[in-house]
Parts: C-alpha cells; sequence; structure tokens
C-alpha cells in the first residue's frame, strides 16, 4: 500500500504557522454563517467530516473502503427515525446513529478484513450494497420517499435547533470535536500503528501486532465518525433517504478525500468543501454532476495523486530543502 | 400440475431461466474481468459502462444507420474494445507502477463519465431493442416455454467464455500472455512485447464487455444505467470465484445466476440479496475465493 499513502509531510512545516492556519480557518468559520447561507455551510461541514473519517481509513491505515455510504446514508435513517418516530431529543438520536454506524462499521470490517487492496475495496462495496438493498425493502426507511419531515427538536432541551444560527453552532462544534479525535487517533500510539500497518503490513505482523484487529479497530471508529456526520445531516437537512446510501455517494467521499489530499488533516476538508461547492454551482447551471465529478476523478488520478493540499505540502517541503 | 418442495415445476425451470440468462452475463463480464485484472492488476471499474456502451452502440446503429442485430454483434464489441484500447494507451499505461487502487479509481472515474453522458441526451428510462426476426417467437419444449432469444443467449456466452478460455489456455498469443502475468519483465526480455501484449489485453477485455452489452440489448431495456447495477453484483461474484482461473470466473457466474433464480422461487425478497450472502460466506470459509490462488 506505500504506493497509496503519502507520508504525513506536515512534519515539515513550521508548527506556528499551522496552528494561525488552523486558527485562521476556526475563525473563518465562526462568522462563515454571516456572509454564506447557513445550510449549505452546514452541509459542507457535515460533509468534510465524513471525508476525515473516511481519510482515517485510506489515509492512514491504508484501507479503500467503498462502503462508507452505509455508515453515512444508515446513521442518517437510525436518528431520523429515533427522533421523529420515537421522539427522542436530538443529541440522543445523534448518538444512536453514530453507535449504528459503529455497528455496520463492525459488521462490514469483520468480513472485508479478511482480504488486502483491491478485494478490500471490492467487498465494501458489495456489502454496502446490500445494505442499500435492505434500505430499499425494510419498512422504517420509508423506500423511495425516505423519511422526512424530521423534527431539529431542542438540543440538551434548552437550545432550539430550528434557529439557524443555533443549528449551525451546534454543527461547527460537533464538526471540530470530529476531527480533533481525527488528529488524536491520528497522532496516537495507535494511529503510529496504523501508519506502519499502511507502510508494510507483512512487517508489522512479524513486530508481533495483531493487524487484523487494528485494522478492525480503525474501520469501526471511521464507521462511526462517518456515522456521526450521517446523523447531523439528518438533523440539519430534516430528512434521510435512499441517495446517501448509495455507492455513488461512497464514490463521492473518495472523491473529496483524493482531491484534498490523502493522508493529509486538512485536505479532505478542503476537498469536500470544493467538491459540495461545485455541486451546488452545478446544480443550476444544469450540467451533469456526474460527468463533473468523473472527470476530476480522472484528472485526480492521472496528474496530482497528491491531491491540492498533499501537492501544496510537497512544493513547501521542496522549497525548504533549497534553503 | 408436477410438484417439487410444493413449488410448481414451470415456475421453477422458469426461475432458473432466468437464472441461467444472468449467469450467461455474470460469466461474461467475470471473465473480462479476470482477464484484465490477470495481466494488468487493475480491476476495471468501467467494465459495466463498457458493458452499457455496447449496448447503446448496437441500438445507435440500428436507430441511426439501420445497421441491424448481427452486424452489431461483431461491431460493438469492435467499437468498445478500439475505445478500450485508447483508454489504456492515454492513461491506463501511465498507472502500472503506482498503486492498483489508482487503477480502480481512474475506471470509476471513467465509468462516472461514460454513464453520465448517456444520461445526459437519453436520460434514464430504458430504450427497447427489438429481437431479431431470426430468434423471435420460442420453442414449446415440452415442460416449458423457451424464447428462442433466451436460448441463443445462453448458447452464445458459453461459445463466447470457452473460446475465450480456449484463447488463453490453449493458444501460443495464450501461453505469452499467462507468461506475462507471472513475470512481465522475463517474458519482456524474451523479445515478447508487453507493452501492446498489456493494451490488447485490455481491448480485448473490453470488447467482451461490449459483446455482453449487445447480447443483453434484446434482454434488457438499452438503458445508461443498466452496467453500474449489475458491475457491483459482478464484484461479488469476482469476490466469490477468486481472479486466479479464468474457469473458475466462468463457472462461478453461472452458479451464482442459477443460485439467485433459485432464490427468486423460494424466498423473493432477498433475491438481490443472495449473492452477496454467498460472498460473506464464501469470506468466512475460504477467504481466498473458491478458485482463488492469491489470499
Amino acid at each position: 500500500m506505500a504506493g497509496l499513502s503519502r507520508r504525513e509531510t506536515s512534519a515539515g512545516t513550521p508548527a506556528w504557522l499551522e496552528w494561525t492556519l488552523v486558527g485562521l480557518g476556526i475563525a473563518a468559520l465562526l462568522v462563515a454563517p454571516f456572509l454564506v447561507y447557513p445550510i449549505f455551510l452546514m452541509k459542507m461541514l457535515c460533509f468534510a467530516l465524513l471525508a476525515c473519517a473516511f481519510n482515517l481509513l485510506l489515509g492512514y491505515t491504508g484501507l479503500l473502503s467503498f462502503g462508507h455510504a452505509t455508515f453515512f446514508g444508515g446513521a442518517a435513517y437510525f436518528t431520523a427515525h429515533a427522533v421523529k418516530v420515537w421522539g427522542w431529543p436530538p443529541e440522543a438520536g445523534i448518538l444512536l446513529g453514530m453507535a449504528g454506524g459503529a455497528l455496520l462499521g463492525l459488521v462490514m470490517g469483520f468480513f472485508a478484513i479478511r482480504r488486502q487492496g483491491i478485494y478490500f475495496a471490492m467487498i465494501t462495496l458489495a456489502l454496502s450494497q446490500m445494505f442499500f438493498f435492505f434500505c430499499v425493502q425494510a419498512p422504517f426507511t420509508e423506500g423511495e420517499d425516505g423519511i422526512q419531515g424530521v423534527p431539529r427538536g431542542m438540543l440538551f432541551g434548552v437550545l432550539d435547533l430550528n434557529v439557524s444560527l443555533n443549528m449551525y453552532y451546534f454543527v461547527l462544534a460537533v464538526f471540530l470535536i470530529g476531527v480533533f479525535a481525527i488528529w488524536r487517533i491520528v497522532n496516537s500510539p495507535f494511529g503510529m500503528i496504523l501508519r506502519s500497518i499502511r507502510e508494510n503490513e507483512s512487517r508489522a505482523i512479524s513486530l508481533g501486532y495483531s493487524v487484523a484487529n487494528y485494522k478492525l479497530g480503525a474501520f469501526v471508529m471511521s464507521a462511526a465518525l462517518a456515522g456521526l456526520a450521517g446523523s447531523l445531516k439528518a438533523i440539519v437537512f430534516q430528512f434521510a433517504t435512499l441517495t446517501d446510501v448509495t455507492w455513488q455517494m461512497s464514490g463521492e467521499v473518495i472523491l473529496m478525500t483524493l482531491l484534498g489530499g490523502i493522508g493529509t488533516m486538512v485536505g479532505p476538508i478542503v476537498g469536500a468543501s470544493l467538491v459540495v461547492g461545485l455541486e451546488n454551482t452545478l446544480a443550476t447551471s444544469g450540467f451533469p454532476v456526474t460527468i463533473a465529478t468523473g472527470l476530476i476523478f480522472m484528472v485526480c488520478v492521472l496528474v496530482f495523486r497528491r491531491g491540492i493540499v498533499g501537492e501544496l505540502y510537497a512544493r513547501l517541503l521542496k522549497r525548504q530543502g533549497k534553503h | 400440475m408436477t410438484m417439487i418442495f410444493g413449488i410448481p415445476v414451470q415456475a421453477l425451470l422458469g426461475q432458473l431461466l432466468v437464472g441461467l440468462i444472468n449467469g450467461s452475463f455474470y460469466a461474461m463480464l467475470s471473465l473480462g474481468l479476470a482477464v484484465i485484472f490477470g495481466l494488468l492488476r487493475v480491476i476495471n471499474f468501467a467494465h459495466g459502462a463498457q458493458y452499457m456502451l455496447g449496448a447503446f452502440v448496437g441500438y445507435l446503429l440500428l436507430t441511426y444507420l439501420g445497421i441491424g442485430y448481427w452486424p452489431a454483434l461483431i461491431l460493438a464489441p469492435l467499437i468498445v474494445g478500439l475505445f478500450g484500447i485508447v483508454v489504456e494507451r492515454l492513461a491506463l499505461s501511465r498507472l502500472y507502477d503506482t498503486d492498483p487502487l489508482y487503477g480502480l479509481l481512474f475506471t470509476f472515474g471513467l465509468a462516472l463519465v461514460l454513464e453520465g453522458i448517456f444520461r445526459y441526451y437519453y436520460g434514464v428510462s430504458g430504450n427497447p431493442y427489438a429481437v431479431p426476426p431470426l430468434l423471435a417467437g420460442g420453442t414449446n419444449l415440452g415442460f416449458m416455454f423457451l424464447p428462442n432469444y433466451r436460448g441463443w443467449v445462453v448458447v452464445a456466452s458459453l461459445i463466447v467464455c470457452f473460446g475465450t478460455w480456449a484463447l488463453i489456455e490453449k493458444t501460443r498469443l495464450g501461453s505469452y500472455l499467462r507468461a506475462a502475468t507471472e513475470n512481465p519483465r522475463l517474458v519482456q526480455a524474451f523479445g515478447v512485447n508487453v507493452p501492446l501484449l498489456l493494451t490488447l489485453t485490455y481491448g480485448l477485455g473490453s470488447a467482451l464487455a461490449g459483446l455482453a452489452g449487445i447480447l443483453a440489448a434484446p434482454v434488457y431495456q438499452v438503458s445508461p444505467l443498466m452496467g453500474s447495477d449489475l458491475i457491483i453484483v459482478v464484484f461479488a461474484v469476482v469476490v466469490i470465484g477468486g481472479m486466479g482461473s479464468i474457469l473458475g470466473a466462468i463457472v462461478t457466474g453461472y452458479m451464482l445466476g442459477l443460485a439467485e433464480g433459485l432464490t427468486k422461487v423460494f424466498y423473493p425478497e432477498a433475491s438481490n440479496l443472495v449473492v452477496f450472502v454467498i460472498m460473506a460466506i464464501v469470506l468466512l470459509v475460504r477467504p481466498a475465493g473458491l478458485f482463488g490462488r492469491d489470499a
């Protein structure tokens, strides 16, 4: 998998620069809803979290999952059902969705980690298609219509999420917590072992690590976080539909990560923002979205496999090397 | 009426026939995937799109040029094969020394573009393609009624599958191909033009998908989405069979088609899921796949 993964290039950028950029980013997100349509921003944040969760698997463990729509869309269904039909408060619904995503990840991961590389991708794709068919037939998903009119409700019984800004800052808070969690995982001893598996799986095995368990652990964490993103999306948009469990959705997440930069912290966020922005633009132009995403895929793979952020890091490192 | 396990024989045989037809397409497509993967180490996600392309080439030839089924049966695979050769030369050949996952991602993008283009011009609803007059009608086999065209699909797919198998296992070109699968560098050192072999292999694999597409055109509707749903099932077939053997891919394809047909008789709700369930079971019992060599 060594060819796929990029070494963590951010190590070369000065720490103060990174923290300044992170601070600026957060500040920008705090004022953004006063400048940009909040629903669009929230959509962006949900997908950015999803892409980061996906990147935990592809970028740091070297596993290409073609089934992340299952966790994203599945969790959206669970949350929507719990909040609408059982009348749960939003925070409980989101936790349930996240747990559901983790559970689905445990099942899918259990089967998928039995094979490597390309087979892993195909197995996750097949299992996620199976989940799609399940969702088409299961009564609680309400078929083609999806679960509509999910109430946003009162967060912790006090904060009214129907107020757009309240909703936005809640989404932002969850997004930041999610990304922080991923950052912690990646930089923990556990994350180091994941990276060693990515770089050289046989060596990790020979060093005595039970690689299968670590892979499964990473898979479940990634699924749980993808589920968190899906649950959040269900509350924001107040519906959960079949679109979120299709293989096209899984492909879209891969595109976001690839475009931004596989194996970088910021890359998936940049990629997700660009893809969501592009889709919003195309939606009004009449140009088919699939053609655009397909073309970006081909160009990314052929021309800049490091992605936008990965490419920037590489340039920066090169320049530093010269001095 | 004769019954087996409480199911009328006619219904059982009817569904088995449908299963056999589906199995024919699984076999042809997984065969193409296996041939491409064997040499190029690329999982051709665009295989479903190329199958769709084959069907559409047939449909367009008929609609705009009045070229009928039989010439299209030759032309469609040829055109799709040429398309494949161009794709391999322009793009895939640049990806051989990267991780195999990039080949998967590139062909995924290609599939999206192809599907998107046809969807833009022809919408999502299917276009009918008439059964050629020679094969119209059906034959009464005594125990059931067999539409002639469906019988032809089964026969044709068997010819295609075993023709490809013979090409790879029994001819000189096939022996180069197998040798290049084992050790491309050594084969190149012996003076075989391996890059050309790779190009031709991708062309052949694409042509197989195109042929399956034109065969499928009269059975299913010609629609831009006909390939993408099928290809995921074929991926599961490939995981079950393992891509180590050509014969394995063929046999697994037919078997799973039949399994699907049987499920439709006994438990229709699960007929979409049965291939995936079998895949999960095979992964538990024999992770390398039924005919797999590489784990």
